[in-house]
């Protein structure tokens, strides 16, 4: 169960978080440039940060207990396959769904 | 006449986000859902939906909390993913910085990839467009989509509310993940962070307080970055042959 107290100051916090970075430049600094190697690694925060956040998600699922379970594999690479593909990030999830949900038909 | 250009600039980006409609709504839809399902109320859903309205990063703080991961953590890691926010900003500042400051401020809020992404296009292909006709084509984009974030993270919420915990939603949270990082991978450079993410996430998966995201993260970004030095060295080098 989340905690509520938590749960507000995680609200409020990325709320006032995401505005000021998405103000920082507009609103503060104007037009002046950040240094390029900064640039450089803001490019990949996303795709650093989210993969790092799915991998254990995907190998050792709660649902199982932590035992890596086939049709959440199998689905795993189907969406991340549809997604880099299609570059579509719905027909990716819709997809994902359904091989799961065929997965735990016949595998699970 | 100004006003004229103005409005048509305003329905031009509204006809240009329209489309995005069928992107956000079903993602804002499965946000709703799966908020509920971990446990908060309407109310709190819609909260997070509207105050922080970024749906990578509200996904992500969702799930390390539901790990219980400490709350400097969970702060830390989605506002890491909403980085990309303050390139957007960067990027925007050249065209609209020029605006009055109550503009600029809603133009910050309403920072969505959709709204970046096709203003920039529009700003760039049209050099000409001037300072009040370049905010209309903003908020005309952003006019289908982020009311429809919301509306949809409320439907997501109430249809939660009756979806019955066995039906295998745990793994939701991982599908729209993996389904948005597939696009995301579009240079060697993004394939390499994205790999290091993965093995140091799953080899410091043993380190407490969720830190182990934080190294993956880190040594992520430092892979992209120093990929992309290899690649445009490489890329020097044989022109200079």
């Amino acid at each position: 169960m989340i905690d509520r107290v938590e749960l507000w100051i995680v609200i409020v916090g990325m709320g006032l978080g995401s505005f000021g970075l998405r103000f920082m430049f507009t609103g503060f600094i104007g037009d002046r440039n950040l240094p390029p190697w900064v640039l450089r690694h803001l490019r990949y925060t996303a795709v650093a940060v989210l993969p790092g956040l799915v991998a254990p998600l995907v190998m050792w699922p709660a649902a199982t207990n932590g035992q890596t379970d086939l049709p959440r594999l199998i689905a795993a690479i189907v969406t991340l396959g549809l997604g880099y593909f299609t570059k579509n990030v719905i027909v990716a999830i819709c997809g994902g769904a359904a091989t799961l949900a065929f997965g735990l038909l016949f595998l699970g | 006449m100004a006003s004229s250009s103005v409005k048509s600039a305003y329905w031009k980006g509204v006809r240009n986000g329209a489309p995005f409609i069928l992107v956000v709504s079903p993602f804002a839809l499965l946000f709703g859902v799966v908020a509920t399902e971990a446990g908060l109320n309407v109310f709190e859903t819609m909260a997070f939906s509207i105050v922080v309205i970024a749906g990578a990063a509200q996904f992500t703080a969702l799930q390390l909390m539901n790990e219980n991961a400490p709350t400097l953590v969970v702060l830390a890691s989605a506002l890491a993913v909403n980085l990309r926010m303050a390139m957007y900003s960067a990027s925007l500042t050249p065209y609209i910085g020029g605006a009055p400051m109550w503009q600029r401020a809603w133009a910050a809020y309403f920072t969505v990839d959709q709204a970046y992404a096709l203003s920039i296009i529009e700003y760039e292909t049209h050099p000409k467009l001037t300072l009040p006709e370049r905010m209309a084509y903003f908020f005309g984009v952003v006019t289908p989509i982020c009311p429809n974030w919301y509306l949809f993270t409320l439907i997501g919420a109430l249809v939660g509310q009756s979806i019955p915990q066995e039906m295998a939603l745990d793994f939701a949270v991982p599908i729209t993940f993996l389904a948005m990082i597939g696009p995301m991978l579009r240079t060697g450079a993004h394939v390499a962070a994205a790999m290091v993410s993965v093995t140091l996430a799953l080899l410091f998966a043993w380190v407490p307080y969720n830190l182990g995201l934080m190294i993956a993260g880190i040594g992520g970004m430092m892979a992209g970055a120093q990929v992309e030095l290899w690649t445009e060295r490489k890329a020097t080098q044989e022109d200079a042959k």
